[in-house]
């Protein structure tokens, strides 16, 4: 294989050539209401070419691989096609080498049957539960080994196992219908899906609590994220942002995106990197086979950093960071986020939560999205603060901002930095990348929260 | 195909073969020119069986696979669920025209020339917008083999076109655009051009939102950005089966205000979710989901149908790597007698809603829509008065759809898979900073 695809990548008239192939496997497990709805198993195997010309790409997708040089000279023609203007990659030293995710506990060896027993003792901990309507678990994990070469020589063999889990239970009264749910995920350790079944029996029993808990009063609040929804938030909120390929064509961005520039207070440092090991955006190359780094995105409050891929790189001058993702090889590789969170602090949860007169503590994550400017992402569940204390459970909360102003209004990080696993992220079509984001509890004044 | 289908029946009672290709040939423009061509073609082949009554599901696109496709079905169906269907046999397919020949001819010139046209075309209108643009033609064809003689292979082609300017001051951000889809080239942009044209006009200033219970008026984007999915998930015959949609029980009662009807209809000649047969060979169908505002039917795919003792509507969809699930097709919903510039002349004090930032992060199932409102105006004294921010609204479509003020006569196509008019409603909680 690695002959064959140094071979179609000789002799082009392009500045730039690589070829990606992959072979994957997936398992999927899929249970609506009391049983298992579905169970399947999935192979797949193909591969994508790519060429660079004069700023401009040609990019072609396959399952059938063989004529693998002619693929490429498809490519070249289509870049060619499009490249009319000065453009070039950042250097990155061509590296061979064959590595991969470091397996504990291998999900693909654990028997069908086993992962069957497991899921149906969740099951059976929500049914158990009274007023609980109906559940669904979606349970996937994956090998995917991805052999990559490019025209400057690199080869490099890189496999990932991933797993993931979502855990949602709902109960219903008089036509009112509340979730609540969980999502875990790990790079390659089925471990993580095992000795769920206190946190499944607390989200059963805290859909139940919903029916009765109040809405959350609308309007802007004083609002304490735990570890799990601050790192949705700072994914949403700032992540987005930091990939260079929404700022490097367009000047405009560059000026509000320039290093140098105060984003949040001294406290607050914002970390993205594969580098960081064994989370679930974690790898040693990313898919333009640059290797992956630690990228501090702000630093004492100080935007310093963002997020690249070979071309964003070089055309702002800036250091590699090996950002560039594909969801497969159907996809060309774009700036994605990999591990992202807050550094932690010194506050204690009382301490962050103890001048807190009337606010909103708000846990779990349902979702988020940004568009840059705004944000919005949503609680999984959310109680009421008042006089220093949590109390009341409320209604799931959707909070939403505008990013330039709310991070300046974290006004306390805490000591308790824990990273979520169960994400998945989305952009231009390619979805859920698996990515890990997280932070300690951080408290946010005056964030506008959706209600009644 | 028909060995593999083979191999299954020596195994299994029921066996069904699934396979696509499809090819799609895109250019895309980043920051006013073009970036890339793309040449993205795939395939590949799901199979279903059903041995000693339970499902079994494999999917392959490697071609080399066929035997271990049968295998890892016939290991599954060991913990697979009750197949509580039989597949289809022969049938009799209706009339849809799905394929243009006339898409695939499309030079990739002329493709990259549609693009540069709407971006010219957006930026004589400002200057300093920064464009990404896509133009996208494609052809799939979709086959489906059982063990009951069921046959149905059809092929479909599609021609899209989108774009998105972005306009920055300041740290001020605003997104303009359209897209739309047809199975037919279409060479004229300004349908597009034009919406995208308008909201730059209308987001000329920026003002205060109103706040507290306000009458919105959502534009076709507005209603499928807000509230096409709490409503849909509750009228799939898989929620209704779980006991988790709202609707259970509920057929046949009025819910809605009466002058909302809303179907699903697969069978629109050239329609990028039109079909001939639904995702199991089950013959596409126009199937009424509300009727003069009362709930009429659930739709279904053959396995859900088969569990709530009710016929499959034609409606499974499915990716290649998973069974197939009920969906909608095609959701049109009714015009109604309102003209648009009337709707927005009958507003005192309101907001008109084009596109939606994380609806559907509440609780869909309960029926709740809400969002920051991503590009969103202030219609005071019957006039569009300028674009508001930092604005969330929130509601319920159980409440929203029933306190219609008016829907619009100008229904339009939404990507392909929508036809919505505008639509006014009262009951709506707009929250805002300031």
């Amino acid at each position: 294989m690695q002959q064959i695809i140094r071979d179609a990548l000789k002799g082009h008239d392009a500045e730039y050539a690589e070829i990606r192939l992959e072979s994957a496997e997936s398992t999927r497990l899929q249970y609506r209401g009391k049983d298992l709805e579905e169970a399947s198993r999935t192979t797949s195997k193909g591969g994508c070419a790519r060429a660079f010309y004069k700023g401009g790409w040609g990019f072609v997708s396959f399952n059938e691989l063989t004529d693998l040089r002619e693929k490429v000279a498809l490519a070249v023609r289509q870049a060619k096609l499009v490249g009319d203007q000065a453009g070039s990659l950042a250097e990155s030293q061509p590296v061979e080498m064959k590595t991969g995710s470091t397996v504990k506990k291998d999900p693909m060896a654990v028997p069908m049957t086993e992962k069957k027993r497991l899921f149906d003792e969740y099951i059976d901990i929500i049914w158990a539960t009274p007023r609980i309507q109906t559940s669904t678990i979606g349970y996937s994990d994956g090998r995917r080994t991805v052999t990559f070469g490019n025209s400057e020589g690199a080869l490099i063999e890189q496999f990932k196992v991933d797993v993931s889990m979502r855990i949602t239970a709902m109960a219903r009264a008089d036509g009112d219908v509340q979730q609540s749910g969980i999502s875990i995920g790990s790079n390659g350790d089925y471990g993580v899906v095992e000795g769920l079944h206190e946190r499944v029996s607390g989200l059963a029993q805290q859909a139940v609590d919903f029916l009765s808990a109040p809405h959350a009063a609308g309007g802007p609040q004083t609002v304490v994220l735990d570890p799990v929804l601050a790192g949705v938030f700072v994914h949403e909120a700032f992540g987005h942002l930091s990939e260079a390929d929404f700022v490097y064509e367009n000047d405009r961005m560059r000026e509000i995106m320039v290093f140098g520039k105060e984003f949040g207070g001294k406290h607050l440092n914002i970390v993205d990197g594969a580098a960081v090991p064994d989370l679930r955006g974690s790898y040693a190359f990313d898919d333009e086979g640059v290797p992956s780094a630690k990228t501090y995105l702000v630093q004492e409050g100080i935007l310093v950093g963002r997020l690249h891929s070979r071309e964003t790189a070089a055309k702002m001058g800036e250091k590699l960071t090996g950002n560039a993702r594909a969801i497969n090889y159907q996809f060309a590789p774009i700036v994605r986020m990999t591990n992202t969170y807050i550094e932690p602090q010194s506050a204690s949860f009382q301490e962050i939560i103890g001048d807190i007169k009337d606010g909103i503590y708000a846990k779990n994550w349902y979702g988020g999205m940004t568009s840059m400017e705004m944000f919005t992402f949503s609680a999984g569940e959310a109680y009421r603060i008042r006089n220093g204390k949590v109390e009341e459970l409320v209604r799931p909360v959707v909070l939403s901002g505008n990013l330039f102003e709310t991070l300046k209004k974290i006004d306390a990080i805490g000591n308790d930095l824990d990273l979520n696993q169960g994400g998945g992220c989305g952009k231009g079509g390619q979805s859920p990348l698996p990515v890990s984001n997280g932070s300690p509890h951080i408290r946010i004044q005056d964030c506008l929260v959706g209600g009644k | 195909m028909e060995r593999i289908l083979e191999l299954a029946r020596k195994r299994a009672e029921q066996a069904e073969v699934f396979r696509v290709w499809r090819r799609d040939v895109p250019a895309s423009f980043e920051a006013n020119r073009l970036k890339s061509l793309q040449t993205k073609e795939s395939s590949g082949m799901a199979l279903r069986i059903v041995k000693d009554g339970r499902i079994g599901f494999s999917a392959t696109n490697d071609p080399e696979d066929e035997e271990g496709l049968v295998e890892r079905a016939v290991e599954l169906s060991e913990i697979g669920a009750q197949a509580r269907f039989q597949m289809p046999g022969p049938a009799s397919y209706p009339e849809v025209r799905l394929y243009d020949p006339e898409t695939e001819a499309v030079t990739i010139e002329r493709m990259v020339e549609l693009g540069q046209t709407m971006i010219d075309t957006l930026r004589r209108a400002n200057g300093d917008l920064l464009c990404d643009a896509r133009v996208s033609r494609g052809a799939a064809t979709v086959e489906i083999i059982n063990s009951h003689g069921g046959h149905i292979s059809y092929k479909r082609s599609i021609f899209s076109a989108s774009i998105e300017g972005t306009l920055i001051r300041g740290t001020d951000m605003l997104f303009v655009g359209d897209h739309r889809a047809s199975g037919s080239p279409f060479l004229d942009t300004t349908s597009i051009t034009d919406v995208a044209i308008e909201q730059l006009e209308m987001a000329k200033k920026t003002v205060s939102a109103p706040t507290g219970k306000t009458q919105v008026l959502f534009t076709p984007h507005g209603v499928a950005s807000a509230l096409v999915m709490p409503l849909i998930i509750a009228f799939n015959g898989r929620t209704v089966l779980q006991g988790a949609s709202p609707l259970e029980g509920k057929l046949e009662e009025k819910l809605f205000d009466e002058r909302l009807s809303i179907w699903d209809d697969p069978t629109i000649d050239l329609q990028p979710g039109s079909r001939v047969a639904d995702d199991e060979g089950v013959p596409s169908r126009r199937t009424s989901l509300i009727e003069d505002g009362r709930a009429v039917a659930f739709f279904y795919d053959l396995q859900t149908a088969g569990l709530a003792s009710k016929e499959s509507t034609g409606s499974a969809a499915r990716g290649l790597g998973s069974l197939p699930s009920p969906a909608s097709s095609v959701l049109m919903v009714g015009a109604g007698d309102a003209p648009y510039a009337d709707m927005v002349a009958g507003i005192e004090d309101g907001l008109l809603v084009e596109q939606l930032l994380g609806a559907g992060q509440g609780n869909v199932l309960g029926g709740e829509f809400g969002g920051n409102v991503l590009l969103g105006f202030r219609i005071q004294k019957g006039k569009v008065v300028g674009r508001v921010k930092d604005t969330v609204i929130s509601g319920n479509v159980y409440d929203a759809l029933n306190k219609i003020v008016a829907i619009g006569n100008e229904p339009k196509w939404i990507g392909g898979g929508l036809y919505a008019p505008p639509i006014c409603c009262e009951g709506v909680t707009v929250s805002s900073k300031s």
